[in-house]
């Protein structure tokens, strides 16, 4: 019992960055945006994060420039692909690559420097409950804002008028236009916010999960999450599930070494992948459900005909 | 809606004065003026490429005018978006639906109204408004799940939504079918009737002779006439379209045709894209010397049969098409080719020419059977007279065979490719939409080159959304509707009205109906 809480409480740390990151990409493409910068800007959050929490022994300091941190660098995206239209997939790949040769520049002074531990919520009783009680009621802060944000986003998404413009635009760029809605204003704001985001996300690895700065920390998070949200066929809830199935894999594969499994430590390091991608194939191969989910325009350049 | 009797009623609704419109190297409006009053039915006639379209999009504020004044009910207008445009009370129903197709119907319509709505009372508006102009609409279906017809309905629908005070409707009934386009009439006569201008763009003399009651006629972006339509006659309607007398095609006699050279026995496909059609249980037989035309509003299985024909994609059995009585099912595009299949595709560039490739080279991308290529090398003069000489049989407006193929016009570059294919004698030519966006005169060479081939014993087969095209140049003319296709019926025992009912759906051939019985 003690063994699965552990497990379970750790899958839902490892989860949280993904989730964060994932949900904000998701947005960007919902819009018709496929920002594949998404480890960079990661990367750049987790460094400017734990700088600022470093400097100001301020957590929220932190997650709050490195949302910035991570919007900046979505806008270099967006000025490059929405206004010079400059192709996403290039530049989303470069961003990756500058993010990490940045993050490692800015980086230089924090590393071997920690973080004191960030509280985790703590309700007398109710915490204390076998399982549920660490996993629902006694987790940080960031994790029950990772789920509200995965929330938000499926109510903005399904619900709301903005939301139903966005995902027009990410649909059929032309015709949103024809009808008058400002394409390249919302993809803007869109890509602004999975910058966001991916700070977030790699603030949280800085400032909550480790605590501490290491050159190109993420590991390849950032792709992780862009893999995610293809594979949850662009819905929030499935989101939800993929990254804590992953964080189930990563965490327990762990444990698996930890008991000695007669399996080489390299193949259980490949468990989460493979499990994840697996579970997720099988349930989103209905072709018609993709089509139906997928932004029609991503990737696509939109030139306004003027 | 105001009434037409009002005092308003002598300003024009909607005034143009000198509307001038500048793109690269062309200029689609040269000094447009248009003046539509009141209730009025009022068309805007020209030949593709006129520049119709581009005025319609300067008056919803898609695109803005480089010159000229825009004036609305009498007061001019500056600044001017499509959101503007539907505040003043202009709709517009596009000529390539405005629709989104992942999305249902309410939202498709909310997505074009300005002000926030519950979904629930658009809901219920949206049954209302379709009812109350007798057009059948779920508002909870998606869209990629409805017919083209159905679409249109949407668009309409979204516009009368917004109680217009003009609707513009760009070339709406070149996906209706006739008795469709009766009923879209209607609609629009109503219309007319409570108050509403009605901007309608067309081509198509026949329609606009029965609709409207004033014409404003556009060559190469000017205006070159303004009429009452009701007092021309279609030949005169069509001089001041084209600026010069039309010839019809001349019909030689009809011709029988012995021996059949494209077979095609119960094939049935399922679709490769979730949103196409299935193909059910399709039988033809296309005989040599014939034209046969499949009629049909587009979706209704055309591409997939065209794809499965050319090869594109196999036929679950060898037998299920053959030439000449061999079996052809499972030969790939090059394979078919070898054996005297020509094609002509729908999308010009992309699956006809490469848009980069010169038109030497796009001549070569078929024509590689016929002596261009000699152990493994290309003859680069044999390759160069070929593509010569389709532009100079085919009457080629090009800068000559090194010109790209994305630089001619749509007609011309068609004109290339039907020269391309009939050069190379085939024994069966398939055309997809062979005139489609192309002018009057150069569908005009189309027709007579695909007449020849057929007076030559080839056979062809022509697919087509328009039904006086099919009626003008074939001998038998078939129907395809939700992926089955009717029995085909000789062009002189049948008319439009009955091809059209057979377009809608209603057919059901006994063999055909034992199969969904069964199914």
């Amino acid at each position: 019992m003690h063994e699965l809480t552990a497990i379970l409480v750790s899958m839902v740390l490892s989860a949280t960055p993904l989730l964060l990151a994932a949900s904000g990409e998701l947005v960007t493409e919902k819009s018709g945006v496929l920002n594949l910068g998404v480890e960079g800007m990661m990367v750049v959050g987790a460094v400017v994060g734990f700088g600022v929490a470093f400097g100001t022994d301020s957590a929220i300091a932190g997650f709050a420039v490195a949302a910035i941190a991570g919007a900046l660098m979505a806008a270099l995206f967006a000025v490059l692909t929405l206004i010079f239209l400059a192709n996403q997939v290039a530049t989303g790949l470069a961003l990756t690559i500058f993010g990490l040769g940045l993050s490692a520049l800015m980086g230089k002074a924090y590393i071997g420097k920690t973080l004191p531990p960030v509280p985790h919520l703590h309700i007398p009783g109710i915490s204390d409950i076998p399982l549920v009680g660490p996993l629902i009621f006694g987790e940080n802060a960031m994790v029950y804002v990772s789920v509200a944000f995965v929330i938000a986003i499926a109510w903005y998404l399904s619900r709301t008028r903005s939301g139903l413009v966005l995902r027009s635009i990410g649909e059929n760029h032309d015709a949103a236009h024809a009808l008058g809605y400002p394409v390249r204003r919302i993809r803007f704001l869109a890509v602004l916010f999975g910058g966001a985001m991916s700070g977030l996300g790699g603030a949280y690895l800085s400032i909550v999960y480790t605590p501490l700065w290491t050159e190109g920390m993420t590991a390849g998070r950032g792709w992780i999450a862009l893999a995610l949200v293809v594979f949850s066929t662009w819905k929030p809830w499935r989101l939800l599930f993929g990254a804590y199935l992953f964080g189930f894999f990563s965490i327990a594969q762990l444990h698996a070494q930890g008991f000695a499994v007669p399996i080489a430590p390299e193949f259980l390091s490949m468990l989460p992948y493979l499990a994840t991608i697996l579970v997720l194939v099988i349930i989103s191969r209905d072709a018609k459900r993709i089509r139906l989910n997928a932004p029609a325009a991503l990737g696509k350049a939109f030139r306004a005909t003027a | 809606m105001s009434s037409p009797g009002g005092s308003a009623a002598e300003a024009p609704r909607l005034e143009l004065r000198g509307i001038t419109k500048r793109y690269p190297g062309t200029v689609a409006n040269k000094n447009v003026d248009l003046t539509v009053m009141p209730s009025e039915l009022h068309a805007l006639l020209g030949e593709n490429g006129a520049g119709k379209s581009t005025l319609v999009k300067i008056i919803y504020g898609v695109v803005g005018a480089d010159e000229g004044e825009i004036r609305w009910q009498g007061e001019p207008i500056a600044a001017h978006d499509p959101a503007s445009a539907r505040r003043l009370g202009i709709g517009m129903v596009f000529q390539h639906f405005t629709l989104f197709e992942t999305l249902t119907v309410t939202e498709n319509i909310a997505l074009g109204l300005d002000d926030q709505r519950d979904m629930r009372a658009l809901r219920r508006k949206i049954v209302e408004t379709a009812k109350r102009y007798g057009m059948a609409l779920d508002p909870d279906r998606y869209v990629h799940d409805l017919a083209v017809g159905e679409r249109q309905r949407v668009e309409i629908v979204r516009c009368l939504m917004q109680e217009p005070k003009l609707l513009i409707m760009d070339e709406p009934t070149s996906v209706l079918t006739p008795q469709e386009v009766e009923r879209l009439f209607e609609v629009l006569r109503r219309l007319a009737a409570e108050g509403c201008s009605i901007l309608y763009i067309s081509h198509k003399l026949g329609e606009i002779m029965a609709l409207c009651q004033r014409a404003t006629v556009l060559r190469q972006g000017a205006v070159t006439a303004q009429c009452d339509p009701r007092r021309e006659t279609s030949a005169s309607l069509a001089r001041m379209m084209v600026g010069s007398e039309v010839l019809a095609v001349k019909r030689p006699a009809e011709h029988k045709g012995e021996g059949e050279a494209l077979t095609v026995t119960n094939l049935t496909m399922e679709p490769d894209d979730p949103f196409g059609t299935r193909l059910d249980n399709i039988s033809l037989a296309l005989r040599k010397g014939e034209i046969l035309g499949i009629a049909g509003v587009a979706g209704n299985g055309q591409m997939e049969f065209l794809r499965a024909l050319a090869g594109e994609r196999l036929a679950p059995s060898a037998d299920a098409i053959r030439f000449d009585g061999k079996p052809a099912g499972s030969l790939g595009p090059a394979g078919r080719r070898a054996r005297g299949l020509a094609f002509v595709p729908e999308e010009r560039l992309g699956r006809g020419a490469v848009a980069e490739l010169s038109l030497a080279d796009n001549a070569l991308l078929t024509a590689y059977l016929d002596g261009n290529v000699g152990a493994g090398m290309v003859k680069t003069a044999t390759v160069r007279n070929f593509a010569g000489a389709i532009v100079k049989d085919y009457n080629v407006v090009c800068a000559g065979i090194d010109a790209e193929a994305r630089s001619l016009s749509g007609g011309n570059m068609q004109k290339f490719i039907i020269g391309r294919e009939i050069l190379q004698k085939p024994r069966v030519l398939i055309a997809a939409h062979p005139t489609w966006g192309v002018d009057v005169g150069a569908a005009l060479t189309i027709h007579e080159a695909l007449i020849r081939l057929r007076d030559t014993g080839a056979a062809v087969l022509v697919v087509s959304e328009d039904l006086d095209e099919l009626f003008e140049i074939c001998d038998r003319i078939a129907v395809m509707s939700h992926g089955r296709l009717s029995e085909p019926k000789r062009v002189a025992d049948t008319n439009i009205d009955e091809i059209g009912l057979l377009m809608g759906g209603e057919f059901e051939s006994k063999e055909q109906a034992g199969a969904h019985a069964a199914s």
